[in-house]
């Protein structure tokens, strides 16, 4: 059903924090050797090792400039599902595959009624859904549903493939439709935003800005380095037959 | 958004053929225009044919086509489905006012009652192709209120100058409706223009900053998450050349308005074989022409995945 639920129970979500994200790719590939073997397994990739390789990811990391009066620096910037609570992704999908879970917020493709008419894609303002040309269906972040609630994992591995494996701690899961959860506490202590707001999506993911620079750290002149001299002698030798 | 053909062509198709479905309906039920057998069977013909034809076009877009029965249920939310349910349940008036008109040669009654029945379903179904791109948030250049009328004036262009073409071919045709194909043609050239006038002075309360949550300062992309071209890229991602895009507007307004407009005058003018002549190179003149229109109306409209790409 392609109708939004009223309310969710919870809105389980992620935190991404553009202060501490290193770019290092490490939710990605989590992201993909976990999903490919899961909910929406395979993530198909089309000529791996040729010239125009393509294929399905559902979290991808972006970098960029971000230039302000104080300065310029490199934010990296992970971009996947948003599980928005008025996501037209759903509403548009004149299947029923598309939806959004009433219990904790989760929006999913149901493969087995997906016509492949990527409407959902064209209505998504983040570009967190990728079309599998192989397969003719859309997919997307499950917000590892598969994980979350696996009782085979132990309980601190029951997060999103790409929190388990961040390795600064940038990516933060919770449920954010509880102001006292940690990660709500989070977003308010650091004014985590949402993206595009003016579209009326309403995501549940919250980015955290960079922090200001700090003017605390010493600063540290080295001397300036003297300038080599050609030298005679045997290392004078040696040093033009290596700058040959 | 990249202009697929199979779109292009179902959109633009199946606009004329609801355009002339809507016209031989409520115009043919009442008996405006007159039941003529081979008049009826031809425009009727061509009219379900577009229909079908363009219906046809749109599953070669999906991945799963033969899943495409699914798409009927979710009416209640989604404009395409709406789109599906409207284009069948048309169908059925359309055959019954048919079957009456053309096979019978009846008019009035249950025919005009088939006929306006099938005249209604095919504007509520350019409704909901037309409502399919304006409710798309994503794309600014179509979430406007120039989008649905949009679509119902080029369809009644269309199928009128259709209609105009099928009544100077069987010699029946009239002041009245070359009067009104040309009248349909300058609103129609009229609205694109106002539609590109708009859409260039757009300014987008979407950037780089909000898209990154990046408030304040410059936000430039200096690297993709990935080398080659993905399936965002090539789907969302389409970009044309300023150039060819001014190009393409004046091929535009030349072959869907200016040409037909003109040939329009000259059969006023013209008697019978020449009027129905020019009234035909018309109508096929400005298929021609709203093929490129919606081919542009793909091409030029920018979604806000790109703002991540930095395009």
């Amino acid at each position: 059903m392609t109708c939004l639920p009223a309310r969710t129970e919870r809105k389980l979500g992620l935190v991404i924090d553009l202060d501490t994200c290193v770019g290092c790719q490490a939710c990605v590939t989590a992201c993909k050797e976990w999903n490919t073997g899961g909910h929406m397994a395979p993530l198909t990739d089309i000529d791996p090792y040729g010239g125009h390789a393509d294929g399905v990811w559902f979290n991808r990391v972006h970098s960029y400039e971000y230039t302000t009066e104080l300065g310029g620096r490199t934010v990296n910037f992970p971009r996947s599902c948003l599980h928005c609570e008025t996501p037209a992704c759903v509403t548009v999908c004149p299947t029923g595959a598309s939806y959004k879970r009433a219990s904790d917020g989760i929006v999913l493709v149901d493969e087995s009624k997906c016509i492949g008419c990527k409407l959902c894609s064209w209505a998504c303002p983040y570009g967190a859904r990728e079309f599998d040309a192989d397969v003719g269906v859309m997919k997307k972040c499950t917000l590892c549903v598969d994980r979350i609630y696996n009782d085979n994992l132990a309980e601190e591995d029951r997060v999103p493939a790409c929190v388990a494996a961040c390795p600064t701690s940038a990516r933060h899961f919770g449920d954010l439709g509880d102001p006292d959860s940690a990660i709500s506490q989070l977003v308010e202590e650091r004014g985590g935003v949402a993206l595009m707001p003016e579209l009326g999506y309403k995501p549940t993911n919250r980015y955290l800005p960079p922090r200001a620079r700090s003017e605390r750290a010493a600063r540290v002149d080295a001397p300036a380095l003297e300038p080599i001299k050609a030298e005679g002698g045997f290392l004078g030798w040696i040093d033009r037959m290596l700058s040959n | 958004m990249h202009p697929a053909f199979s779109v292009v062509f179902f959109t633009t198709a199946t606009g004329a053929g609801y355009g002339l479905l809507a016209l031989l309906g409520a115009l043919g039920g009442v008996g405006f225009i007159p039941a003529d057998f081979w008049l009826g069977f031809v425009g009727m013909a061509l009219a379900l044919g577009l229909i079908v034809a363009g219906l046809l076009s749109s599953t070669g877009h999906l991945g799963r086509p033969e899943r495409a029965w699914r798409a009927f249920s979710q009416w209640r939310s989604s404009w395409l489905s709406r789109e599906g349910v409207a284009s069948v349940a048309t169908f059925i008036p359309a055959v019954l006012f048919g079957i009456g008109w053309v096979f019978l040669g009846k008019s009035g009654g249950w025919v005009a009652a088939a006929g306006s029945l099938a005249a209604a379903g095919a504007v509520v179904t350019v409704c909901t192709t037309g409502m399919i791109y304006a409710s798309l948030k994503p794309v600014a250049q179509w979430h406007s209120r120039y989008t649905l009328p949009a679509y119902l004036i080029f369809a009644a262009m269309t199928g009128s100058v259709l209609a105009n073409a099928l009544l100077q071919g069987f010699e029946l045709g009239s002041a009245e409706m070359l009067a009104w194909a040309l009248l349909a043609t300058l609103a129609g050239w009229v609205w694109k223009l106002a539609t590109w006038r708009y859409n260039d002075r757009l300014e987008i309360p979407t950037n780089a900053n909000t898209a990154t949550g990046l408030a304040g300062g410059t936000v430039r992309s200096i690297e993709w998450p990935h080398t080659e071209e993905n399936y965002l890229l090539k789907e969302m991602g389409f970009r044309i050349a300023r150039k060819h895009s001014a190009k393409l507007r004046w091929i535009t307004q030349a072959l869907a308005f200016i040409a037909p407009a003109v040939l329009l005058v000259i059969a006023f003018a013209l008697p019978w074989p020449f009027a129905a002549i020019a009234s035909v190179l018309a109508a096929v003149c400005q298929l021609a022409g709203m093929l490129v229109e919606r081919w542009l109306f793909f091409a030029e409209a920018k979604h806000t995945v790109t703002l991540y790409y930095g395009r």
